[in-house]
């Protein structure tokens, strides 16, 4: 093709507008359920602390829950008006889980959202905390879909390819919809979520109690954020290494790619701590390695064989014919290392931090504080670099062994991507920054002082500042 | 009738939920800025549509989903034809939504009519280019026999039949707009809502006659059911101008749904059995076999649309009982301040 330029400015606004998602996205999959806590534990329990914190987050949760969702429409369009050639591919695989989504998750989370911000002082309270355990059942859900639909791409299963048209088309929709691939890819997104949210309470909390504000309700939520992001990052590290045997075998070029391994190795092989690939020698110039690792972690038995990308890359020319399959290493290996990484360090600050305010201290140092702020960023940066891993570590493919990414574009004139890039990086990049703003106003406000304490209260109004 | 063409009717009913849900926000929308005459009265029309208005979105995800699990080939040709267009149309959601959402978070009089400016404008735009798209797709589009569509994006969907579809969705919205305001508020903005809506009417009314006639004749071969339904649509406008006029706004509001519903439903009847014509050569256009998934996969979706679709609308129809009550100014302010 030569086109290549088309499909490269594809690719970027793809990744762009995607990645930019996913920057709200774990914020919504992990605070909601936090919000929905806070409102049962004070409908039990009529402690003012607790819808203190559900206002608060509440109102954190709303800004950043209706960039999601927008930006999230741009890719339903986006999938027709730049990857034509794909949606027509998996059009009728996509078809259902897709409906699934829009029909189960969509209506459930907007319905209820709005029946959870507008509806306090309509709803008795029993059913008012359950529209947020709703939105929150929408959310959850919403992404299921979505991570089969992706893992699909990762791993197609459960579809015949037509003869006459040669598009994909589904005949086992139980096994695209239940394939251990996709719930553990949920399960492993999910989890990230709740790292990241957690990380987020963290980080509000570290913010008044630094200053000694609001010390009550903010304790508390430091406490929980902890539990919470520790509890994601321990089931995360199981989840991650089951998933990383299953992709090891469904698809190991992105484990050779991610591991920087050129050549097969095993048993007992090792794993590159760091490495500088080089993708024209199809060699590492460098590296360090830790013996028997890779091993342990890819296959789970320290006998275990690890494929190269050489031997790989030699098999898929015989398969599909001439032509680069090995996606860009020096990116799989990286990306791999530093998901993991900015994931590793906030869960093991959080151990820190857990230690320094055991038992009602509160540490007088500035830089405490200043890392505790900072940890925010740290599962968000592991997220992204996840999703560029397991996306560019599938290439050339974009649906792994069938359709490639070059391939898969619509026929349209690059011009149209001159115009549309633009558009969405302007776009985007302001609404990030009054979506920066208004989240850091909201949170360094802290929670609602006006309140009036609750259990058998008549109608109370609206918080005033959620929409 | 296959699953194919019951695809096709249930592609035409998400996309009635959506003018006629999504339509009076759009309304709302360009009605709040244009004739609100200060700051609390936009608070208290953008109040009245404030906890529904995401939900009624939904309805457009749901009607594109649809196209793409329905008929992938449509959805496959039609979006990238309609690159540039959809591209506005995105830009105006984010707009939107985010300004909506926004809008309160802060007080101040400058950056809230900033955010209300950018709600009008976003949703004159979206409803203006949700019925050019519609009526532009009825039109056809330069597709080759192999589905390609070899026009201009922007100008393929630009003729006098589309942009009078996009006026009639537009001044459709601002009459279904003013009239939920009619219903929904107190005070002088209900009094103005009532009689603006009777004013919109006149003018929707007069477009949707003009629209069901052209498309009638020059879209649906003498069709005549086509003729029936268009028909339906113009009589239900003028039931909607009475009630209007007896400030009886709640019959309006449902008759405005009639209307609506046949609106669509004209259109679908004139592509049928196209879903997509060429106007290259009627033999190059999609038609709903031609575009349509595959057994098994339309089996799939039909189950979950047969048991979902009436689980939504039982749930957002109580949500809409639920906010049944009259927004008062001194209510939006307190929840807005």
């Amino acid at each position: 093709m030569d086109d290549s330029l088309l499909v490269d400015l594809s690719r970027l606004q793809f990744a762009m507008t995607t990645l930019y998602h996913f920057l709200f996205v774990p914020l919504t999959l992990g605070l909601a359920p936090f919000v929905a806590l806070m409102e049962t534990l004070h409908w039990r329990t009529g402690k003012a602390k607790y819808r203190k914190l559900a206002r608060l987050f509440g109102s954190l949760l709303v800004i950043n829950f209706a960039m999601g969702i927008v930006t999230g429409i741009v890719q339903e369009f986006q999938f027709g008006m730049n990857w034509s050639v794909f949606s027509r591919f998996v059009g009728d695989v996509f078809g259902a889980p897709l409906a699934m989504e829009g029909l189960l998750a969509f209506f459930l989370e907007s319905t209820f959202l709005g029946l959870w911000l507008f509806g306090r002082d309509r709803l008795p309270r029993g059913v008012h905390v359950a529209c947020i355990w709703l939105f929150v059942a929408g959310t959850w859900a919403s992404a299921y879909f979505i991570i089969v639909a992706n893992s699909w791409m990762q791993h197609p299963v459960g579809y015949e390819i037509d003869a006459l048209t040669g598009d994909a088309v589904l005949n086992d929709f139980a096994a695209v919809l239940f394939q251990p691939f996709a719930i553990l890819a949920y399960l492993h997104t999910v989890l990230g979520g709740l790292l990241a949210a957690s990380a987020f309470v963290f980080a509000v909390a570290a913010y008044h109690l630094k200053r000694r504000q609001h010390v009550e309700e903010m304790r508390w939520a430091w406490k929980s954020a902890i539990a919470m992001g520790l509890i994601a990052a321990t089931c995360q590290v199981f989840v991650g290494d089951i998933l990383g045997v299953v992709v090891t075998q469904v698809q190991p070029m992105k484990i050779a790619a991610g591991e920087a391994l050129w050549e097969t190795a095993g048993p007992c092989a090792g794993l590159a701590i760091v490495a500088i690939p080089d993708q024209q020698a199809r060699d590492n110039i460098w590296e360090v390695d830790i013996p028997c690792l890779l091993s342990l972690v890819a296959t789970n038995s320290l006998d275990g064989i690890v494929q190269g990308a050489n031997p790989l890359e030699q098999q898929y020319e015989e398969t599909y014919g001439p032509g680069e399959y090995t996606p860009n290493v020096w990116i799989a290996f990286y990306a791999f290392r530093l998901m993991m990484g900015f994931g590793l360090l906030a869960a093991a600050w959080m151990v820190v931090a857990w230690w320094r305010t055991r038992k009602g201290r509160l540490p007088k140092g500035r830089l405490f504080w200043a890392i505790s702020i900072w940890v925010v960023i740290g599962p968000w940066l592991g997220n992204m670099f996840g999703w560029i891993f397991t996306e560019n570590a599938r290439q050339p493919w974009v649906v792994y062994n069938l359709l490639k990414t070059e391939d898969a574009v619509s026929d349209i004139s690059e011009y149209f991507l001159f115009i549309s890039l633009p558009v969405f990086f302007l776009l985007y990049g302001a609404f990030a920054i009054v979506e920066f703003i208004l989240l850091r106003k909201y949170a360094i406000a802290g929670p609602p002082e006006d309140d009036v304490p609750m259990a058998g209260q008549p109608a109370e109004s609206l918080p005033k500042q959620v929409v | 009738m296959g699953l194919p063409e019951l695809w096709f009717i249930i592609i035409a009913i998400l996309w009635t939920g959506f003018f006629f849900l999504e339509g009076f926000d759009f309304g709302v929308g360009v009605i709040a800025r244009w004739l609100g005459s200060d700051e609390s009265e936009r608070t208290q029309m953008l109040a009245a549509i404030g906890p529904v208005w995401d939900a009624d979105e939904v309805w457009l995800v749901t009607g594109g989903i649809a196209i793409f699990a329905a008929f992938p080939a449509w959805y496959a040709a039609l979006f990238p034809a309609a690159y540039l267009p959809l591209l506005f149309v995105i830009v105006a959601i984010i707009v939107r939504a985010v300004a909506i959402e926004y809008r309160s978070k802060r007080p101040g009089q400058k950056w809230r009519s900033r955010w209300d400016s950018a709600v009008a404008v976003a949703s004159l735009l979206l409803a203006f280019l949700f019925g050019v798209f519609w009526a532009g797709i009825v039109h056809g589009i330069p597709l080759t026999a192999d589905g390609r569509f070899v026009g201009q994006s922007l100008l393929s969907f630009i003729n006098a039949y589309s942009i009078l579809g996009g006026l009639t969705v537009l001044t459709f919205s601002l009459a279904h707009g003013a009239t939920f305001l009619a219903l929904k508020t107190t005070g002088p903005v209900r009094a103005m809502n009532e009689s603006w809506a009777r004013r919109f009417d006149v003018v929707a009314g007069a477009l949707m006659t003009a629209f069901a006639l052209w498309t009638y004749w020059a879209y649906s071969q003498g069709n005549v059911a086509a003729l029936l339904i268009g028909l339906l649509a113009v009589l239900a406008m003028l039931v909607a101008l009475i009630a209007n006029s007896r400030v009886r706004p709640f019959v309006a509001f449902w008759a405005h749904g009639v209307a609506i519903a046949a609106f669509v439903a004209q259109m679908f009847v004139a592509l049928y059995p196209n879903v997509l014509p060429s106007t290259l050569d009627p033999a190059d256009s999609l038609t709903v076999q031609g575009a349509a998934a595959s057994q098994y996969s339309l089996t799939i979706i039909t189950v979950i649309a047969v048991v979902m679709l009436p689980i939504v609308i039982g749930y957002q129809a109580w949500s809409f009982w639920v906010f049944r009550r009259r927004i008062t100014p001194e209510e939006a302010a307190e929840a807005y301040a």
